[in-house]
């Protein structure tokens, strides 16, 4: 990927769409009747006063024990570990997502408790030692018996199904996070201009645009001129 | 004590509803000079006021990453403040009646997060009876409603491109987008098929259109309202406008229970209660338009009971309610081998699809079902949020790893790590949205034991598909099998079969809602007349897509929006005339 040309994509994306962010509601010209007062928000993005005191309420508090916190965090590095360059689960910090997925949607609740639980039997049976107190080779005896849903033993099926729920949620954490979005790939969210596959990629995959499309779609250079319908025929 | 307060001025007209049909009446009859009340249920809101912004913010800024909430039924950065229920306001279902009801509480309403698919109804579309004698016609023709299509193009901005296809008219357009990687597969497999895919149509400026708006600059968050109005949303881009005319109060908050009514049974106002205060005020006007989304809107007229209208206003005819139709829709996905591992790029486009096939088989007589649907295409490398990573176990076992080799599905550890990187960006995704047939047995009414926090009774919902859209589904799953073979990609779950009606989604889920207060010719079979105006009460009307007779294989907002333009100026000519 040519660093360059994003850059200057997005330098051109910004003023050519002129008056990003400039725009303010306050403003009016008109009468509003009935607006509200404000309340702070602490998030960093646009929150209605029903939304901000449920998620303030909710960040206040926590479901998990400091006991079962631990358990969940070694879980989490067992499955997504660090590798050479990128950090493990727990270094993005997914038990506090985890949490407080488990309060907002307490669904979550009793599968979650209910499985950790079901891990520590597991392990005492086993090797007389909660799962964290275990080698880690041991903790991966119980782990490859629960990894794999459709493969799982009879004795292990409910093990199986916490671990996937749990595998979701770290995986989930892990992935939307800072850390987690460089790893994987993702490069936009900021203002562009898309002017379709690079030509690269389109080697890469053997496809071409059509001289049709070439023809019709958005010519990116004249996307600031305003539009102008003379001569055009329906 | 509790007494009900009146608003001092006389408007001209008091709209219901700042969505997609209020915002373009208030546009049109504001710049004409009329004074104006615009009345919204829900709080203010402004896409450029950085205080509600959610665009360009990071999933990560969210402690759930964006999943959705009771509160916002499409994610925490979605800009529909509402959803699929809304705390206060229940609505219920009788019998084993299906019916979801999706309702966006905020000026702008539904069109802040809406999809943006901005297409004309065909000529076909407003006579289906003609063809397969179900159904009724529309008392209006295609030709009635281009000259406000072509309007509605150049006020509001849709991409696209002239294709020429009968029953698919062409619009003044912007330049489309390029399609992304994964639609030039889509393109080149479909194709192979005989079945045609064409550029979207969709409201997102890819051009300047005017000085007030920006050009798209690509962030494919168009459901998150737009910072610089480079889409459409009635709230910047109508609502806004008409308030600058200096002609519109805005009421917002305002929940408005029934339209008032004098001796004559003409309408004087509305009456509606203050969510900030539940004291309740009245506006008084000499003409009343709803446009409070089509179940909204009948819920306000069966509501609104006097000695004149003893079964609601505007009832008479006793279909008031009924009719009531959603588009059907069905879905599948896949996935792409040639996409695992792919390079990274930013892919970030307008917001969904690039492309899509407009229905293609309106010749064909020996189908198992009526009328037509077009076909969604989804699919890219979406920003990471809440659900990213799930359900890993249903993938990675079903595809050779890099090695060549299957592997066991699910896991955990580096190779986990890797399949979901892997993975990424490999889904593409069909949703089919058709036509289904409007029937009278199918409707809402108002619910005899139920009221909502402001006291207001609510609607009960009374729904049942027929076999046309069962096996309308049956077709699209047919189809979506036969894109995914002749594209080599792997289907994602089991097809959905009989059991589960073809994958059909419930009524209400495709949220194209229409059909309450239709229109028509026979005052003794629909609401209003070709105008939007209803047969009993001259002073008032429906600018929603109650008024549609059929929704048609098309999404219904470009409609709503022409029809409203159409019936403003209408009501303009009638004031002047003295009609009215
Ligand atoms: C996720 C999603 C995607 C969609 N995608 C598309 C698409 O791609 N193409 C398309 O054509 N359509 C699409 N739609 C449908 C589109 O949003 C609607 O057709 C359109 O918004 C309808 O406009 P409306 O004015 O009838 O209603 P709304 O937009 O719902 O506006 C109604 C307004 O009235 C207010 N109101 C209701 N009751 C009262 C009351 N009693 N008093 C005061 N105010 C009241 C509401 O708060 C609301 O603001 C989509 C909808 C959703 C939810």
């Amino acid at each position: 990927m040519d660093r360059r040309r994003t850059l200057k994509y997005l330098a051109a994306g910004t003023a050519l769409t002129g008056f990003l962010f400039t725009s303010c509601a306050d403003d009016k010209k008109y009468q509003v009747a009935g607006v509200p007062k404000k309340a702070k928000n602490p998030f960093g993005y646009g929150r209605t006063p029903e939304e901000l005191e449920r998620d303030k309420n909710l960040s206040e508090r926590s479901f998990f024990t400091s006991d079962e916190a631990a358990l969940i965090n070694v879980l989490a590095d067992i499955i997504i570990p660090a590798d050479e360059e990128y950090g493990a689960a727990t270094d993005t910090d997914v038990f506090t997502f985890i949490d407080f997925m488990a309060l907002d949607r307490p669904d979550f609740q009793i599968p979650l408790r209910g499985g950790l639980q079901w891990i520590n039997q597991e392990s005492r049976r086993r090797f007389n030692k909660e799962f964290v107190n275990i080698s880690e080779s041991q903790q991966i005896e119980i782990v490859e018996d629960i990894a794999y849903p459709f493969d799982a033993e009879p004795a292990f099926t409910q093990g199986a199904r916490f671990f996937s729920i749990l595998r979701d949620l770290v995986a989930c954490g892990y992935f939307s996070s800072k850390e987690g979005i460089e790893y994987i790939g993702y490069m936009g969210n900021t203002p562009h201009v898309w002017d379709g596959v690079p030509q690269e990629v389109l080697d890469e995959h053997g496809l071409a645009y059509d001289q049709k499309t070439l023809d019709e779609c958005v010519d990116q250079s004249k996307r600031n001129e305003t539009m102008d319908w003379s001569g055009y025929e329906l | 004590m509790f007494q009900i307060k009146e608003q001092s001025p006389v408007y001209d007209v008091c709209i219901v509803g700042s969505g997609a049909g209020g915002g373009m009446a208030a546009k049109i009859l504001a710049e004409a000079g009329l004074k104006i009340a615009l009345m919204e249920a829900g709080p203010d809101f402004d896409p450029a006021d950085p205080d509600s912004q959610t665009q360009l913010k990071w999933n990560y800024e969210s402690p759930r990453r964006g999943a959705s909430t009771p509160t916002r039924s499409f994610g925490d950065m979605d800009m529909a403040y509402g959803g699929w229920e809304i705390h206060g306001e229940p609505y219920t279902r009788k019998g084993d009646s299906e019916f979801d009801w999706f309702r966006s509480r905020m000026v702008g309403g539904r069109t802040n997060h809406w999809g943006r698919i901005s297409l004309r109804f065909g000529p076909l579309d407003f006579k289906r009876k003609d063809f397969d004698g179900k159904g009724d016609n529309w008392p209006i023709g295609y030709e009635d409603i281009a000259p406000y299509y072509d309007k509605v193009d150049k006020l509001v901005g849709v991409y696209g491109t002239r294709e020429n296809i009968p029953n698919e008219p062409d619009g003044y357009f912007l330049p489309p987008p390029k399609p992304r990687l994964h639609e030039l597969y889509l393109k080149k497999g479909i194709k192979k098929l005989g079945i045609p895919v064409i550029p979207a149509r969709k409201s997102v400026l890819t051009k300047r259109l005017n000085d007030s708006r920006g050009v798209c600059f690509y962030c494919q968050q168009c459901n998150r309202a737009c910072n610089v109005y480079a889409d459409f949303s009635s709230s910047s881009v109508l609502v806004k406008p008409a308030g600058e005319t200096g002609n519109m109060d805005l009421y917002v908050d305002a929940m408005v229970r029934e339209v008032l009514t004098d001796e004559n049974g003409r309408a004087t106002g509305v009456s509606y209660i203050s969510r900030q205060d539940r004291q309740e005020y009245q506006i008084k006007s000499k003409v009343v338009v709803l446009a409070a989304s089509a179940c909204g809107t009948a819920r306000i007229m069966l509501n609104s009971k006097s000695d004149r209208h003893p079964n609601g206003i505007g009832n008479s005819s006793g279909v008031l309610g009924h009719y009531l139709h959603d588009s059907t829709g069905a879905s599948r996905s896949a996935i792409l081998p040639e996409l695992l591992d792919r390079t990274r790029y930013n892919e970030d486009g307008a917001r969904g699809m690039h492309i899509y096939t407009p229905w293609w088989l309106n010749d064909k007589k020996d189908l198992e079902f009526t009328r037509g649907y077009h076909i969604e295409y989804g699919g890219g490398m979406y920003m990471p949020g809440y659900g990213v990573g799930f359900g890993m176990e249903h993938q990675n076992g079903r595809i050779p790893g890099k090695d060549g080799k299957m592997k066991k599905a699910g896991g955990y550890g580096l190779s986990f790590k890797e399949d979901v990187k892997r993975f990424y960006g490999a889904g593409i995704g069909f949703a089919g949205r058709g036509e289904s047939v409007p029937q009278k047995d199918n409707y809402c009414e108002i619910d005899p034991d139920v009221v909502d926090q402001y006291g207001i009774p609510v609607l009960r919902f009374n729904y049942h598909w027929t076999k046309d859209e069962i096996m309308q589904a049956k077709h699209m799953q047919d189809t979506f099998e036969e894109i995914i073979h002749a594209l080599g990609a792997v289907p994602n779950g089991e097809k959905p079969g009989a059991d589960t009606n073809y994958g059909l989604e419930a009524p209400g889920r495709i949220i194209h809602e229409v059909g309450t207060t239709r229109m028509g010719t026979d005052k003794n079979t629909s609401v209003t007349n070709k105008y939007n105006q209803t047969h009993d009460v001259d002073n008032l009307f429906v600018m929603d897509g109650g008024v549609f007779v059929s929704q048609a294989d098309k999404n219904p907002t470009w409609t709503i929006l022409a029809l409203a333009w159409r019936s403003s100026d209408y009501l303009i000519d009638e004031l002047k005339k003295m009609n009215i």
